[in-house]
């Protein structure tokens, strides 16, 4: 018996009475004895907690990576993460908590959502949000079918500097449809070719722009917006919501849709999830959005209150016809942006942005000064930069995380010496030319 | 009993976050990237102490019901307790805290538990390989879907675009057909609520690519001619995908790929106890036979040459489904769920939940009419509330009025083949004196219908809020905080 059951003998046999058999294998029994598993399964032997717990902590130790410096980005970023999102995500009236569709005994979690939904839509400069996406690359996956649901077409253009793993994502997807992806060329600087775009969007339901984008490059997303509108097409804009704290806003630069991964604001890196996409877009456009909305209204006592809306366009009720097959949200994840987001506020969450961009300025001086390093693009960057090193990129990772750091990831695509390096508050000038002197030894110039 | 928004609490100049000052030379974005480039104004985030951040939200916690304080009966949403321990592993430093970008060498704790993880699952379905990166039950769906759909293409089959599906299936399945590429053609059930096999076999043909089943089925009904009906698709050239949505009743006890599927997916945050986080996140892993393993999204745990686990493409990968590994801290707990269950304690988890469905039902079957009641059903029961409603009383209103006896309600309306239905899934970790609280409750109302059906259909009265105007809620669109319609 294990210590989550408490159907003891007694409780059995009474149980079976009133079911009216002798034992649970007649139960079993509606299993076609052919179809019966005739054996026990080949798993270990139960653990108890104290057991469990040494296991655990012993293979969650041989992880050395998570005890370096993480100067690792390329959508998955170290920041710091107030103490008070860990209680209120360990509260068990959120985290037991059901998908709110009993809406009078979810208010709660509702109302966490209707702010997630505010905070999304005024940081992406939009109208709306929904209640959260599988991640951003999913999200960006769906913002791709839904540009093509409202403009009726059936191909999107990206860029050369979106995220790889995002498109990939967006590929597998559109596949399935026999939808159509155009690539959009850089400039050598890493600036999108807007020259070349123009000709390339005709047809196109949506222009995807990443800001910044996957070298950390800040585009021009005026400039795709109106290249994107000119062609009819819509702009999507991946979007980094801690820049967003500084830059200008998706939809004031003239974005129909803006997407991104929350994971920055407030939860922690755990191995690449579970993180939290996020989706918002013009109001006219919110009958075409995948994914829960919450809305506000009020009970029979005139009360305000909030429920799930807008279902007519989901897989319950449409089905085949459904707008999307998004069953769940991540809303664990939106309460962490939500309460993250409740902490930083206005003030400490452009401070953050601003400390951010700063930091990863005063690093990208330090490592371009290494003898033999070069820089790949030379258009300004937010908080992450490409530098090519005259090593190869795995052996420098693997050589600095001997020395305690985490250099930064590999793109190969770029060079062999080619590594994207992230830099977020959480960086001390100490960590940052202790890591500046590791790669200088390691290319070959003086001790570190 | 409600709380006003966090925006209304927001007064210029507090904050709850406090930085170290910054230590190296201040950068002026608007010298970097021009002003055109900065936001204009702010962004409208809501300004808060730390004090008022965490009454905000520990005020709304105690608005939501939630499976620490009561039961949730709910049919095929399996919402059983939730280790505490889990959520301190998946918060382990070590886990919490690695980048998922990391060289493989320097994250071999967690690859190894994604490894064992994945080897758990195949034997716990009967099949040979498994991807863990699916985000949620509807993501594998069409994962184990797209496997599919890449056999064919491979072998040049290209016009098998039909799946077959009973009219009972989980909303997520003809959704999820649909961005797979596929159409979804109906199977009917027949009078025992199972497969109807002969409308099954005159619609298996040539383009069929697949057939999509949950087993138990949606009635909590085990397909007694499951060995026929994979049979019947398999001989049509089409494979057999399991919506695992139902595994809590068969662990141990039978798997799916004995049964004859080709390819599942399992939702961990059900079967495996992962929280359902007040709607996410999730985890739906597929599994699949040794000849569909090589289409699995990329990236697929492997061992190095040397031994080592690492993460390694499969050779005729469809693609990717999430941007990185899936979600790894649903994982962590799914295996510690696992290793603290054992063998034989995911077995009798399985028959304990199907003890306590059918004594549950036994209970329930003076008051209300329960359709395909042939036998004994597995971890969950339909009931049909056609005998309330022809007295003026719906099932909305009965599981409204659940909720002031200080229960959730039951799934209702699902499925949609039975009339004014409402699904119960008791799972195995309720005891006997709250399934014996439950069906009084239940039975209360059956009461309450026939003598004062007012207070039900007047329902809920003793929750935070009465019930909702959801029509106005479609009808005034209001889904952020100042929102004007236009």
């Amino acid at each position: 018996m294990s210590r989550f059951t408490s159907i003891l003998g007694a409780d059995r046999r009474r149980m079976l009475d009133t079911i009216g058999i002798g034992s649970v294998d007649e139960l079993v029994s509606a299993v076609p004895a052919e179809k019966r598993l005739g054996r026990r399964l080949d798993l270990p032997s139960p653990a108890s907690e104290l057991e469990l717990t040494r296991e655990a902590s012993a293979l969650a130790e041989r992880n050395r990576a998570a005890g370096l410096v993480c100067f690792a980005g390329a959508g998955a970023y170290d920041h710091f993460i107030p103490s008070v999102i860990d209680h209120i995500l360990l509260r068990s009236e959120f985290y037991t908590a059901y998908t709110p569709y009993q809406a009078e005994v979810s208010q709660g979690t509702l109302q966490c959502i209707f702010e997630y939904q505010t905070m999304m839509a005024r940081l992406t400069g939009l109208d709306c949000a929904n209640a959260s996406m599988y991640d951003g690359a999913s999200a960006a996956a769906e913002a791709a079918l839904m540009a093509m649901r409202a403009t009726k077409r059936d191909r999107v253009a990206v860029p050369a500097s979106l995220n790889p793993r995002y498109l990939a994502v967006i590929e597998t997807y559109l596949a399935q449809g026999g939808f159509g992806i155009v690539r959009i060329p850089l400039l050598p600087d890493g600036r999108l070719d807007m020259a070349a775009a123009a000709g390339l969007l005709e047809g196109c339901a949506a222009l995807m722009v990443q800001q910044p984008d996957f070298h950390g490059i800040v585009q021009d997303l005026k400039a795709a917006s109106d290249a994107a509108h000119a062609a009819g097409a819509l702009l999507v804009a991946v979007t980094d919501p801690v820049a967003a704290a500084v830059l200008e806003s998706p939809g004031a630069a003239g974005a129909d849709i803006a997407v991104g991964e929350g994971q920055s604001m407030g939860v922690q890196l755990s191995f690449g999830g579970p993180y939290v996409g996020f989706m918002a877009c013009r109001k006219d456009l919110v009958r075409n959005m995948p994914g829960r909305i919450i809305g506000r209204t009020v009970d029979k006592a005139g009360q305000t209150g909030y429920v799930l809306t807008l279902q007519t366009r989901e897989q319950h009720i449409r089905r085949e016809k459904a707008t999307s097959n998004i069953c769940s949200n991540q809303a664990l994840m939106a309460l962490a942006n939500t309460v993250y987001l409740s902490l930083a506020g206005e003030s400490g969450f452009r401070e953050t942005s601003l400390q951010c961009h700063s930091k990863a300025v005063y690093l990208e001086g330090r490592l371009a000064g290494i003898e033999g390093v070069r820089r790949v693009f030379t258009a300004p960057f937010y908080r992450e930069f490409v530098l090519e090193y005259p090593v190869d990129a795995d052996e420098l990772v693997r050589k600095a995380a001997d020395k305690g750091y985490l250099a930064g990831v590999p793109v190969p695509s770029l060079g062999r010496g080619a590594l994207l390096t992230a830099v977020t508050e959480k960086r001390t000038r100490a960590e940052m030319d202790g890591l500046a002197g590791v790669l200088t030894a390691i290319c070959g110039g003086g001790a570190a | 009993m409600t709380e006003g928004t966090i925006f209304h609490e927001s007064c210029c100049g507090r904050r709850g976050m406090d930085l170290p000052a910054l230590d190296v030379p201040r950068v002026d974005p608007a010298a970097t990237f021009g002003t055109d480039a900065l936001r204009k104004g702010a962004v409208g985030l809501p300004e808060v102490s730390e004090s008022q951040t965490v009454r905000h939200f520990v005020n709304l916690s105690t608005l939501n019901f939630h499976l620490d304080k009561e039961m949730y009966p709910l049919g095929s949403c399996t919402m059983k307790y939730n280790p505490k321990l889990n959520e301190d592993i998946a918060r382990l430093p070590g886990f919490a805290g690695l980048h998922p970008l990391a060289p493989a060498e320097l994250c071999e704790g967690a690859l190894e538990l994604m490894e064992n993880l994945g080897r758990y699952l195949c034997e716990i379905t009967g099949f040979d390989a498994v991807t863990l990166q699916p985000a949620a039950g509807a993501h594998g769906e069409m994962t184990g879907l797209l496997l599919i759909r890449h056999w064919h293409l491979e072998r040049g089959d290209t016009g098998r675009l039909e799946i077959l599906m009973p009219d009972s299936a989980h909303g997520t399945n003809p959704a999820s057909c649909t961005l797979a590429g596929f159409r979804t053609v109906n199977v009917k059930s027949n009078a025992k609520g199972e497969v109807d096999i002969d409308d099954l076999r005159s619609k298996a043909g040539p383009a069929t690519a697949g057939l999509m089943l949950t087993n138990p089925n949606t009635l909590g009904i085990f397909e007694s001619g499951i060995g026929e009906i994979t049979r019947i698709v398999h001989e049509a050239g089409g494979l057999c995908y399991m919506d695992g949505a139902n595994m809590n009743a068969l662990m141990g006890i039978a798997r799916p790929g004995d049964m004859g599927f080709d390819v599942c997916h399992l939702n961990l945050h059900k079967t495996f106890s992962t929280p359902h986080g007040g709607g996410g996140p999730g985890s739906g892993p597929v599994a699949c036979r040794q000849d569909l393993a090589k289409y699995l999204p990329d990236p697929v745990v492997i061992r190095t040459a040397e031994g080592r686990p690492a993460m390694g493409r499969a050779r005729a990968s469809f693609g990717r489904m999430l941007a990185f590994h899936g979600h790894f801290g649903v994982l962590a707990r799914a295996w510690a769920y696992i290793r603290t269950l054992g063998p034989e304690g995911l077995r009798e988890a399985s028959e304990t939940a199907l003890l306590n469905a059918n004594y549950l039902k036994a209970l329930l079957r003076e008051a209300f009419d329960i359709p395909y009641d042939d036998g004994p059903c597995m971890h969950e029961f339909v009931i049909c509330g056609e005998r309330q409603a022809r007295k003026g009383v719906k099932t909305l209103d009965m599981a409204k009025r659940l909720l002031d006896y200080g229960f959730h309600a039951p799934t209702v309306y699902f499925p949609m083949i039975v009339h004014e239905s409402m699904m119960i899934e008791p799972t195995e970790t309720e005891s006997l004196e709250s399934l014996d609280a439950f069906a009084g409750a239940m039975l209360s109302i059956a009461r309450e219908v026939d003598e004062k059906p007012h207070l039900v259909t007047d329902a809920p009265c003793a929750t935070p809020v009465l019930r909702l105007d959801e029509v106005r809620a479609v009808k005034e669109l209001e889904v952020v905080e100042g929102w004007e319609s236009s």
